[in-house]
């Protein structure tokens, strides 16, 4: 038997912490309201079993709580992901874990990061045109096979998630942790990737101007992408909070600007006009080159409204809220997604993951019977000068 | 007869004083000894202003009269100060007004066709039509507005003409249909010993091109006073101007003195000096303060800015602007001058809801710097009212608010310049240029209601000497945050003010109070 947290079906929980978090107050205590309406719970279940060949019990260390789970558990993520999930499930997709079985070219105790994503191989299918191209996280088949449907582990009913003490993984999810990096680092891989992806999902012209709207976790992490595996040239970040401000300059922001004074800044630095609309926020008539969208859904509007035309507009967190398109039509905008990583991108990530100056990102640690504390520390993670909370599965 | 300026010794019978406080004021407790600066008593207007017109227009000085200036077929420009002066409004008709409407009846009787109005508003925003209106009357208003009554645009390359250069170097550059009229007839109001002269046309009129020349931080700083053109560094530079101007352009100045009636009667108590008060004026302090102090902000901004003041006009002269500004500047000087004995170690300063670039507007931080660090400490003649390494405290709210359409650059220089540095040798190398040709700017400033982009840095330059003579800047009932942009510090109350002002001038410093306004200089001995 392990310990796992568990998200089930409940509509009545869904719909009023979906309710309760929309509203002005109740958006500003989230986190209160995601620990105490959503619909998880701790629970003592089973061990998961192994599909098949070739996947292997994993013992978390860490789990990240990512900003997708907290969408998750506010009821603002997208009913367009029901489809894409079964329930119940153990969420958790951010892991650095510990092997229990013996892999081929992967002995039992080995400590993984785990790339979350369950494509056609982990599926047992024939390879999708998106998997036969190493693009498994664009995979068709992320509802078929021997697994039960989920687009990643941690929104799977039948792998586990890393909310627990035991999930499974295919072999190939996994990828084997140097002994350089620690367990905070490597905990840190799998968004990384998801950053690398992200910069590379459009070409980025050297010296482009870019905004990177959103300076939690995924934020940061863009920036030290951008610096890292692109030649953009000015990088504009948005931060609200002080210690977001100085970890943004210390990756490689030309500039960090508060959301109030963006326009105007980017304005100053890029050229353009300030264009004032009777209703809503000001944009600009000029702009950046790219904006990339870390804020899972809040900062899109203002992305959008920052990028000049012809520009780009990389969505990289999960969206979750209704925004106007106008400026995509009127300034012939290219919006593109950007969803979890790719083929080349862990392995890079864990190289960078060694070099970059990512110690003190993961400066709060719960087990998992304190997850209330846990999900509201998340939720204010900003406000309280956290960039990333994550579970100890090992600790009671 | 008006009793002349002095300086009051606050002993124990010294009731508590006037002190201007942004959009409101308060009666303020001064330590015992501190010295007061009153202005002279308020000097009596002209009391037939429309004859003493037509009688400067005939009787000139240094020039023919001005009907003989005037010819059929000629070109003829007038130009007007805009409405940075007089501060506070003068109530209509406004004396400019009056002087345009003769001007106007002398070129008609003369058989001049082609005249052309401009109001000489540099690089300050462009006057609104209801604002032009008030000033030039609505018979000349509606008789020349739009298309022969108009503001002056700095940025309109093609009605500019450099008209020549200074044995200095300096550009003379002005707008291109006053340097190519016959005449320009320049109708002023000085209400300080800055304005008027050979500023007139030479700034009024002018580029960016030809303002930089004197509107920077070198001759700012050695300009002590700026309101004493002798030790000017910037009038010597627009006199320099002048002189070109002279030579390819006929200018007959019109100027205008004023008295010190700058508050209506309902709060005359505030043209008196405190001990003065009658019951009534004591009535009258509380039930407006009280009132003031309910009132919604926004209105409350609504109304003083529609106050307008009873000026009087203590002259009318006209003819050659040298010789004319002669006798300009000893009315000024009359009615604003007060005799002081030394600088102190403490100047004080209650600022007003209004200077000259928030007309019918709001006063920002930047331009709370500019009235105190500029306009009110260089009200002196001889050397500033405190020493140097003295502390300067300025009653004002400095609140973190501006005017988005009349002042879109200074939130960006607030923003973004302040935020990197408060030194105006900085700002001016790294961020002038910028600035200055800021497309966008450079849009709002033709299009719009904004100050041009290079504004705001103009008026950091404004305190530049201040900034430099000074050991500290304490603002008093001042928005801690917004002052510590700006360098300075925020105090609760004046006895906090001066607990902080110790380190630099000690335990007894000796303090003076400029009353201000009405206007006062100091002729600091």
């Amino acid at each position: 038997m392990i310990i796992t947290l568990e998200y089930y079906r409940s509509m009545t929980r869904y719909v009023a912490g979906r309710g309760v978090t929309s509203t002005r107050v109740g958006g500003r205590a989230a986190g209160v309201f995601a620990a105490n309406l959503s619909p998880l719970r701790l629970i003592n279940r089973p061990d998961p079993d192994r599909p098949g060949h070739g996947w292997t019990r994993v013992r978390p260390l860490l789990s990240g709580i990512c900003g997708s789970d907290l969408g998750l558990l506010t009821g603002r993520n997208s009913p367009y992901l029901s489809a894409l999930v079964s329930m119940p499930f153990t969420p958790g997709h951010e892991v650095v874990g510990e092997t229990l079985d013996e892999l081929d070219g992967l002995p039992k105790g080995s400590r993984v990061v785990m790339d979350p994503v369950l494509g056609c191989e982990p599926r047992g299918v024939r390879a999708c045109p998106s998997c036969a191209i190493d693009e498994h996280s664009r995979c068709d088949h992320i509802t078929a096979g021997i697994v039960s449907p989920g687009m990643q582990t941690g929104y799977c009913a039948g792998t586990g998630g890393g909310w627990s003490r035991m999930l499974v993984a295919h072999g190939s999810q996994l990828h084997r942790v140097p002994d350089s990096l620690d367990n905070e680092q490597a905990v840190l891989v799998e968004p990384l990737a998801c950053a690398i992806h992200s910069v590379r999902r459009v070409p980025i012209p050297r010296g482009a101007s870019v905004v990177v709207v959103g300076a939690g976790t995924v934020g940061l992490l863009t920036v030290l992408a951008l610096r890292e595996c692109t030649e953009a040239g000015p990088i504009y970040v948005i931060a609200k909070h002080g210690h977001q401000r100085e970890r943004a300059r210390e990756l490689g922001a030309t500039e960090v600007l508060s959301a109030n004074r963006a326009a105007r800044a980017l304005r100053r630095a890029t050229g353009g006009f300030l264009a004032h609309p009777e209703r809503g926020e000001e944009f600009l008539l000029g702009g950046v080159d790219m904006a990339f969208e870390c804020t899972g859904g809040s900062g899109l509007d203002t992305a959008l409204r920052l990028t000049r035309a012809g520009g780009t507009v990389l969505l990289s967190g999960m969206p979750n809220g209704s925004v106007d398109l106008t400026p995509v039509w009127f300034r012939e905008l290219n919006l593109v997604g950007a969803y979890a990583s790719g083929g080349r991108d862990f392995p890079h990530a864990l190289e960078l993951a060694a070099q970059a100056p990512l110690k003190g990102y993961v400066d709060a640690v719960y087990p998992l019977s304190r997850w209330r504390d846990a999900i509201g520390h998340a939720a204010a993670a900003g406000r309280l000068g956290t960039v990333k909370v994550v579970f100890d599965p090992t600790r009671d | 007869m008006s009793r002349p300026g002095f300086v009051l010794e606050v002993d124990e019978r010294t009731p508590a004083l006037l002190m201007h406080q942004g959009e409101g004021f308060r009666l303020e407790k001064l330590p015992l000894g501190s010295r007061v600066v009153y202005p002279p008593e308020s000097l009596p207007g002209l009391r037939d202003v429309d004859a003493r017109i037509r009688e400067a227009l005939l009787n000139p000085l240094g020039s023919e009269p001005l009907p003989d200036l005037l010819h059929a077929g000629m070109r003829l420009t007038i130009v007007f100060d805009d409405l940075s002066i007089p501060l506070p409004q003068m109530r209509t008709p406004d004396v400019r007004q009056r002087i345009i409407e003769q001007v106007l009846e002398m070129a008609a009787a003369a058989g001049v066709d082609d005249v052309e109005l401009i109001a000489g508003n540099a690089l300050h925003r462009r006057m609104t039509p209801a604002e032009l209106k008030r000033t030039v009357g609505e018979r000349v208003f509606r008789s020349f507005f739009p298309h022969h009554l108009r503001n002056h645009d700095a940025e309109d390359r093609a009605n500019l003409v450099e008209v020549g250069h200074t044995k200095h170097g300096e550009v003379v550059e002005i707008n291109k249909r006053a340097a190519t009229s016959d005449l320009i007839v320049y109708v002023n109001v000085t209400l300080t010993a800055m304005s008027g002269g050979p500023k007139s046309v030479s700034v009024g009129l002018a580029s960016y091109r030809s303002l930089k020349h004197h509107h920077n931080v070198h001759t700012l700083r050695h300009s002590r006073s700026f309101n004493d053109p002798p030790n000017s560094a910037m009038h010597h530079s627009y006199h320099r101007m002048a002189g070109v101007l002279d030579e390819h352009v006929k200018i007959f100045q019109i100027e205008t003195s004023l008295n010190n009636d700058t508050f209506p009667t309902q709060l005359g108590f505030l043209n008196k000096r405190e001990w003065e008060w009658t019951l009534k004026d004591q009535a009258a302090y509380l039930a407006v303060k009280r009132a003031n102090d309910l009132t919604p902000a926004k209105q409350r901004r609504q109304i003083w800015h529609r106050t307008a003041a009873p000026y009087g006009i203590t002259s009318v002269t006209a003819g050659d602007p040298g010789a004319v500004h002669e006798v300009t500047l000893q009315h000024v000087l009359r009615q604003q001058l007060t005799e002081v004995n030394g600088p102190s170690d403490i100047g004080i300063w209650g600022l007003p809801y209004i200077c000259p670039y928030n007309v019918n507007s709001i006063m920002n931080p930047i331009l709370m710097m500019s009235l105190g660090l500029g306009y009110f400490f260089n009200l002196y003649r001889g050397q500033p009212l405190v020493r140097p390494g003295g502390v300067a405290i300025y009653y004002h709210p400095v609140s973190n608010e501006f005017h988005p359409v009349h002042h879109p650059s200074y939130i960006d220089f607030y923003e973004e310049v302040l935020a990197e540095t408060t030194d105006p040798v900085a700002i001016e190398a790294k961020y002038e240029e910028q600035f200055a040709t800021d497309p966008w700017y450079t849009h709002l400033y033709r299009n719009s209601y904004a100050y041009h982009g290079v504004h705001p840095l103009y008026m950091w330059y404004w305190g530049a000497h201040a900034l430099e003579h000074l050991g500290q800047v304490i603002v008093v009932g001042g928005d801690r945050r917004t002052c510590e942009r700006m360098g300075f510090r925020a105090a609760t109350t004046l006895n906090d003010a001066l607990e902080m002002a110790r380190e630099k001038v000690g335990g007894s410093p000796t303090i003076t109070y400029q009353h201000t306004p009405p206007l006062v200089m100091a002729d600091v001995r």
